[in-house]
């Protein structure tokens, strides 16, 4: 069965220059392409979880009673707010890259302790992270003073009243502005091809290089790719946010 | 007066002040109640009823004046505020129920987190407290599925898990319908009757004349008259008390 379609490919590619759908016939191109997949799949899990944290961390910073701290979250959202996401991967990874320490494995090559996937995934992950704080903010401002006053007047110290009342309710009036910001987070992971990491597109853009006639095909794979990826991205999000739907509440 | 005993007011007020910016909304108020007493402090909106009893359980600071609750200084730098509010129950005027737990698990909730109770101990606690607000059968719906009446009684529910030696209501009859109004009404009673020690903002003055050993009127900051409601509701000698009765009875 996979013999035959990639014999047909195989003819394709022969008969029509434009669309060598190399990377279904040869497998060091269709490992390629699935080590670039993978790698955009590990970036985007990786940045998902730390933008979440970053967000529901620094949500909870700018309702603290210390000014320093919250005059430190402003200072940071503001700046990964105003600044694109590209800018910030070629600073964080040129710049900063710098000034972080290296080591030698064998006495001649100097390897820095983060990687250029790793200067991705904190860039990233800082950049989601502001808006994260921003939407998760919106949703402590939603959540009554009165169901805090509630909380307190049981006793509840600051962080139960924060973990136990207004973090869950936060979470539910967030979830649909929270999608949309991983949505755009995930698209926004191939922009550390600028840094060299092996993703989707680092990996597409070196195919078609290498076989100009795969180009086009390459795009279509890519865009399927996208869609596929942030299709599960939002599917899975929607069945949360029914889950956490509450009997009663809201609309 | 760490040394307070149970024949000591639970609940004392000497001269308290309160101000929101420039505004003082109440002016030197002094209060006391003993154990078991139940307390109906009425009049007219914006006379500091509310603002009162949000400070006896550190809702609201106050500018100066003494509040002790079982001889602790509620607004001293030492307070503890945990062991405060294991003392002082209080239900508000909008339930302010957590939407996101059913009527079990907001009753549970506290007791667990708080005073690190066993959650199977703290559930057989619930269930015997919803039954007594008489909410049997309702102990798994949320509040956005429950009537007022219905979620303003796990909230007294919730507030009595925590096993309070006092109970704080403020104005809870005032966002329900007319029908309701009685079965909150009625758990109240039953409280009182029980011995629980209560403190309530109230306008049912029906209510207060039924329930209430000792009635405070309370007029732009101040306590303008106080007495056993047989006196009050009859005797009334301030000319505002009387302006006030008028209007509502």
């Amino acid at each position: 069965m996979l013999a035959e379609i990639q014999d047909f490919f195989r003819e394709l590619a022969a008969t029509s220059p434009h669309w060598n759908f190399i990377w279904i016939y040869d497998p060091v191109q269709m490992n390629r392409v699935l080590t670039g997949l993978w790698m955009t799949v590990k970036l985007s899990l990786f940045c998902l979880v730390f933008s979440v944290i970053i967000g529901i961390v620094g949500a909870w910073a700018q309702e603290s009673r210390s000014r320093f701290l919250r005059g430190i979250v402003q200072v940071y959202v503001q700046f990964f707010r105003n600044t694109p996401p590209l800018i910030q991967l070629l600073f964080f990874y040129f710049a900063l890259g710098q000034f972080t320490p290296s080591y030698s494995p064998d006495g001649w090559l100097e390897v820095p302790i983060i990687s250029n996937v790793g200067w991705a995934i904190i860039a990233l992950s800082f950049f989601a992270g502001a808006f994260n704080i921003e939407i998760f903010r919106a949703g402590v401002e939603a959540v009554p003073t009165s169901t805090r006053e509630a909380a307190e007047s049981l006793g509840m110290t600051r962080l139960q009243t924060y973990t136990n009342v207004v973090l869950p309710l936060t979470l539910r009036i967030s979830l649909p502005a929270l999608s949309a910001n991983l949505v755009n987070l995930v698209k926004t992971t191939n922009q550390a091809f600028a840094i060299a990491v092996p993703e989707l597109l680092y990996q597409s853009v070196s195919i078609w290089n290498d076989f100009p006639s795969a180009q086009k095909p390459t795009m279509l794979l890519m865009m399927i790719c996208y869609l596929g990826l942030v299709g599960l991205l939002s599917a899975g999000m929607g069945q949360w946010e029914r889950k956490l739907r509450i009997p009663g509440y809201g609309t | 007066m760490t040394n307070w005993t149970a024949d000591q007011p639970i609940v004392r007020l000497r001269d308290v002040h309160k101000s929101f910016g420039q505004v003082e909304v109440i002016r030197g108020i002094s209060m006391d109640v003993m154990r078991g007493e139940v307390i109906c402090i009425i009049g007219p909106s914006g006379s500091g009823k509310s603002t009162l009893i949000r400070c006896i359980n550190a809702l609201n600071d106050i500018q100066a004046g003494s509040i002790q609750v079982e001889g602790q200084e509620v607004h001293g730098p030492k307070l503890d505020k945990l062991a405060l509010r294991r003392k002082v129950g209080m239900v508000f005027q909008q339930y302010n129920l957590f939407p996101h737990k059913t009527a079990l698990q907001n009753v549970m909730m506290a007791p667990i987190k708080v005073l690190k109770e066993k959650p199977a101990e703290v559930e057989a606690r619930a269930r015997a407290l919803l039954k007594k607000v008489r909410l049997e059968g309702k102990e798994n719906q949320y509040p956005g599925e429950l009537s007022g009446g219905q979620q303003q009684r796990v909230a007294i529910a919730r507030s009595l898990a925590m096993q309070p030696d006092v109970m704080l209501f403020d104005e809870v009859t005032a966002a329900l319908d007319p029908e309701t109004v009685k079965e909150v009404l009625v758990t109240i009673k039953d409280l009182a009757a029980e011995g629980m020690t209560c403190i309530l903002v109230t306008h049912e003055m029906g209510f207060a004349r039924e329930v209430a050993d000792h009635i405070y009127f309370t007029d732009r900051g101040i306590i303008v008259e106080h007495g056993p409601p047989a006196e009050f509701f009859t005797q009334a000698r301030d000319p505002r008390t009387r302006a006030f009765l008028d209007q509502v009875l």
